[in-house]
């Protein structure tokens, strides 16, 4: 077999020196009853060209962002990716490296995901930044076990404005320690501040906000910010990363937590993952973060190096007091996402941003003056927006396929009738927008 | 590896000076030995009041993190904040300038319960 | 040679990336975006030309260790060689491009190639049915605990205590507390296994789970493991299996079988998706029949000839990743899984367990082996008989790095004193094992003769050495200008 290198020569020399003379006596201790009698029911083994026919065909039977113009978003979006990103994190050097447990021969990695870290933090104005979460979901779902475990409470307030499957994310992670997750309803796509207001008490341990919120929309974080600390809570925000080029840094408006998907930065969409969790915080939380954290030190000779430091919060240390289960992270798409930011840039993620939001107000202000479609909330947003249409979202979408275009969310399925949710960013051009303005007037 | 006379112990590891109603608290040279280099230690606030055995803090070393108990029940009236930017000091002197917290002990027939140097010596088999 | 920060070599106005011209008629941002919105000062990314970033990263990726360079004997991680066509299979633009809101039509060859990993993962473990959704082994163990937790609560009983031996991976006791039970730690038998005497003890009506992991940490087959089953099952318990030694097992014995109704595996370690550093990695989850009503929402079914998502299992403990879970990863292995097919698998464990006890065989001399048996896929030595000379088992795992081997995992398990745990898997050749060992017997002569050595060590690596207390008194975790 192409990848086991013994021949049956060498395992004969090897049960020799073991001083067994077959392979059978090595397992002799698992019972007989529990031995399988028979082959595993699984196809006979394929060539490596014919694998990769097989799985050429699979993937044939998909759809892509190739093959359509997409607007779809909901928490992965179709950014652009710089081709160096996947020359770097197809290294073997740092996809076949395991967790940099020996530093010493695990500088790149460890020194990689200190930048990624630095560039974390400098992106949400916070103190610290972790070395990755699983995706944006599991991040929010430990800033909710974070803030019970700072506040000693087990209450937390969710507006349903944040994304409906992180919601759904955070209630697993809560369930086992029965915390109480109270959702907020929302007026115009955003949290109403008094409604926030009337709600909290002491009795919560903080509040979990989205900034842009899953419709796109910008909440009033400056309000939401002072209730929350009035009443003595934890405030976590949950970001998307490319929006932070422009918009003001949760640290400036006094977060405690800030999560978010790292998909956006140099991650291929892949179906749902893998993605990267980002999670950031003050410093004064530095004990209570979960996951891995790199920290800066130097050798016996006095040369700069990394570790990972603070292991005590973790795992393999505290046990079952740890802060966290966490222990395999995401690292190559932390990876990915420090060598994108590095592309970009100061100059590069403004820019980014800029065009995601001058290309979704293009697109929502040509759909708003359609007959039949208006923008579904009038607040300011980056670069997703809600549409109400008068025709049923389903069918708008099948006269799209037709012109090959994924037109967006039907929030049907979050119980939301008549919406469309739709994502613009800097890859989408002028004309596919006409294109797709072109489709909504002629259904009808 | 230093024991000192004039103190009592715990089977936690952790030495008590008594002066009337405060007993002074730290941990042994022979802990700060088997933690190795420790860099952060946890404090309870001046004013909190614990009962015998009930956990007041935590100590870290680089890849250990032990509770700190307190041996006597009492109100914390001090605590080392100096330990807070140096807590190496428990390592270089761990029964000076290394001490943690000092506790206004309600119960002072707890010392009673509490190992002497001898005591200490034998537990951990030296 | 130190390479400098990508902040440190930063310069005004230099970036990396192109894009288009903006093809809209460009509005002023403050129209858009209200300006209490927009950041007062710009993010302070780095500022460099393509070249020099990827030099830069390239020159990073230089000092590390990795499975393509060399030997990486870490106990437990099942670091094994990874197929390169897994990166080409994954990386196909009918995997890599697809948006997770695709409507299922547009997803079928996704859709199909989960439903059949799927299958193929209950057959290895012998389980009903699994959910490939958790992202990694640790979510799968949260998520397998978080079943339990809804079962007895759909029971109405109230279990409070999940048992784990004291030879654990330190995920388990983790898993357990964030999912609401309390973890009660028992102690193994002088043979390093589950004793079925504290079992009969500590199982009781109050006990929820028994979290085991076969072969245990100690590469041992816990050969009483249905028996353990009955036991649990009679005092209506449910058996769970850390599946991350699942590379000794395959198409030799399957944990279904072996009575436990709760598992994870890591396809990043059995089935040969690369690490990445740290991650991605994957950890479904397979359970028996009764369970199968709490696994993580949605589920693929199969309708005809075409596949669907179905959300609609009111008892399911809901969702524990954003979308379904490591997309790509799941390509990974049954990529994997394919290329092998069923000899092939039994064929990885046979060989696996071979290499194992050949290098323990190797070794058995020269350190001390606290458990003498035959083991599975791992081992664990101890470097307790070289406490005389002033050496740790730190100092050797260090020393190893000279010869340019990785370490094998150290001080775990917690039940072994200077624990060296040491997983070959079925990827290295015999030479490879005989360098291995080679250089753990110098080793261990040097720490007779020349101490020093294994104190200064490493030398050759690219850096010495680290302070980690420093780094954990002076806690800088970010770059400040």
């Amino acid at each position: 077999m192409a990848y086991i290198p013994n021949t049956s020569d060498d395992r004969r020399k090897m049960l020799q020196k073991i001083g067994v003379e077959r392979f059978e006596e090595l397992i002799d201790n698992i019972p007989e009853k529990l031995r399988l009698k028979e082959e595993l029911k699984i196809p006979d083994g394929l060539s490596e060209f014919e694998v990769l026919k097989l799985l050429k065909e699979i993937s044939g039977e998909n759809s892509t962002a190739e093959d359509y113009i997409s607007f779809l978003g909901g928490g992965a979006y179709d950014h652009f990716i710089p081709s160096a990103v996947s020359h770097i994190t197809s290294r073997p050097e740092f996809y076949t490296a395991y967790t940099p447990y020996q530093a010493e021969v695990s500088q790149g990695t460890l020194q990689t995901i200190y930048e990624y870290q630095s560039m974390i933090c400098e992106l949400t104005g916070m103190d610290v930044s972790n070395a990755s979460m699983y995706d944006g979901a599991s991040a929010a779902a430990e800033a909710a076990l974070m803030t019970c475990s700072m506040k000693g409470k087990k209450k937390i307030i969710v507006p349903r404005s944040v994304n409906p499957l992180y919601l759904s994310v955070i209630k697993t992670y809560c369930y086992g320690q029965k915390i109480e997750i109270e959702e907020l309803s929302i007026e115009n796509g955003i949290v109403e501040p008094e409604a926030l207001q009337k709600k909290i008490s002491s009795e919560y341990a903080g509040v979990i906000i989205q900034h842009p919120n899953f419709f796109g929309c910008l909440e009033d974080v400056f309000s939401i910010e002072e209730i929350v600390h009035s009443s003595g809570g934890l405030l976590t925000v949950i970001v998307d990363p490319i929006s932070l080029g422009i918009l003001t840094p949760p640290g400036e408006y006094n977060a405690d937590i800030v999560c978010g998907e790292g998909q956006s930065l140099g991650n291929d969409l892949n179906f749902g993952g893998p993605y990267v969790g980002i999670l950031a915080a003050k410093k004064s939380l530095i004990r209570k973060i979960p996951g891995r954290l790199i920290g800066k030190t130097v050798d016996i000779n006095g040369r700069v190096g990394y570790v990972m430091t603070l292991q005590k919060r973790e795992q393999h240390i505290r046990r079952d007091k740890a802060v966290s289960n966490i222990c395999t992270n995401q690292a190559l798409n932390a990876l990915s996402a420090c060598v994108y930011l590095t592309l970009l840039g100061k100059d590069g993620i403004k820019e980014v941003a800029n065009q995601c939001i001058q290309k979704s107000h293009y697109l929502a202000e040509k759909i708003n003056s359609l007959d039949g479609y208006k923008l579904k909330f009038n607040n300011p947003f980056f670069k997703e927006f809600a549409v109400e249409t008068d025709n049923e979202p389903g069918d708008i979408l099948e006269a799209l396929y037709k012109k090959g275009i994924f037109g967006g969310i039907d929030l049907d399925r979050f119980g939301i009738k008549n919406s469309l949710l739709i994502a613009v960013t800097e890859k989408r051009t002028r004309e596919e927008m006409e294109l797709f303005v072109n489709s909504l007037s002629s259904i009808s | 590896m230093e024991i000192r006379e004039n103190l009592h112990y715990t089977k936690e590891h952790e030495w008590i000076l008594v002066d009337g109603d405060i007993a002074t608290v730290g941990i042994t040279d022979y802990a700060q030995q088997e933690l190795g280099d420790i860099v952060f230690v946890e404090l309870p606030e001046v004013g909190s009041e614990f009962t015998s055995m009930e956990s007041f803090g935590v100590i870290e070393a680089v890849k250990t993190v032990a509770d700190l108990f307190a041996p006597v029940s009492g109100k914390i009236v001090d605590v080392n904040n100096v330990l807070i930017d140096r807590p190496d000091l428990i390592n270089s002197d761990a029964y000076g300038e290394g001490w943690i917290i000092k506790i206004e002990m309600s119960n002072n027939e707890e010392l009673n319960q509490l190992l002497d140097a001898a005591g200490y010596k034998s537990l951990i088999g030296d | 040679m130190e390479e400098k920060l990508i902040f440190e070599i930063s310069s005004d106005s230099k970036k990396g990336y192109t894009l288009p011209a903006l093809d809209v008629q460009a509005k002023d941002i403050n129209e858009l975006i209200p300006e209490e919105f927009q950041r007062k000062s710009d993010a302070e990314l780095p500022q460099v030309s393509e070249p020099e970033a990827v030099r830069h990263f390239v020159n990073l990726s230089r000092k590390n260790h990795h499975i393509d360079k060399g030997f990486y004997p870490l106990g437990s991680c099942t670091m094994k060689y990874n197929p390169k066509v897994n990166e080409e299979t994954a990386k196909l633009d009918g995997f890599r491009n697809v948006h997770p809101f695709e409507d299922e039509r547009f997803v079928q060859g996704a859709l199909k190639l989960m439903k059949e990993l799927e299958e193929y993962l209950c057959e290895i473990l012998g389980t009903d049915v699994v959910s490939l959704q958790p992202a990694a082994g640790s979510q799968g163990e949260l998520s397998g605990i978080l079943i339990a937790k809804r079962y007895f609560e759909k029971l109405g009983e109230e279990r409070t205590a999940v048992i784990i031996p004291d030879s654990a991976h330190g995920t388990n006791p983790a898993s357990v507390s964030i999912g609401g039970f309390k973890a009660f730690q028992i102690k193994s038998n002088e043979q390093g296994k589950l004793d079925i005497e504290e079992i009969k003890k500590y199982v009781d009506k109050n006990t929820a789970v028994l979290m085991v992991t076969n072969p245990n940490t100690l590469g041992l087959f816990e050969e009483q493991i249905f028996e353990i089953s009955e036991i649990v099952h009679s005092r209506g318990a449910l058996m769970y299996m850390d599946g991350a030694n699942l590379n000794a097992l395959m198409g030799i014995t399957r944990p279904g079988d072996m009575g436990f109704d709760i598992m994870h595996v890591n396809l990043h370690k059995t089935f040969s998706a690369p690490h990445g550093g740290g991650g991605p990695g994957s950890g479904p989850i397979g359970v028996v029949e009764r369970l199968e009503p709490f696994l993580p929402v949605p589920r693929i079914i199969k309708d005809g000839s075409s596949f669907k998502w179905n959300y609609s299992y009111k008892n399911s403990i809901g969702k524990i990743h954003s979308f379904f879970g490591n997309f790509s990863i799941f390509v990974k292995a049954y990529t994997y899984i394919r290329i092998l097919g069923a000899k092939g698998l039994k064929e990885v464990s046979e060989n696996a367990i071979i290499n194992a006890n050949y290098l323990l065989k190797k070794l058995e001399k020269h350190f001390s082996i606290p458990y003498k048996d035959y083991c599975m896929h791992e081992f664990v030595a101890s470097g307790e008989n070289l406490k005389e000379y002033g050496i740790r088992t730190l100092d050797v795992a260090k020393r190893l790095l000279d010869f340019g081997f990785h370490s094998p995992t150290i001080y775990f398990p917690l039940i072994v004193k200077e624990a060296l745990m040491i997983e070959p898997t079925e990827t290295e050749s015999r030479s490879s094992l005989d360098s291995f060992a080679e250089a753990m017997i110098k080793i261990k002569e040097e720490a007779e003769k020349n101490p020093e050595v294994l104190h200064s060590s490493p030398q050759t690596t690219p850096i010495g050495r680290l302070d980690e207390a420093k780094a954990g008194r002076e806690l800088d975790v970010k770059y400040d200008k």
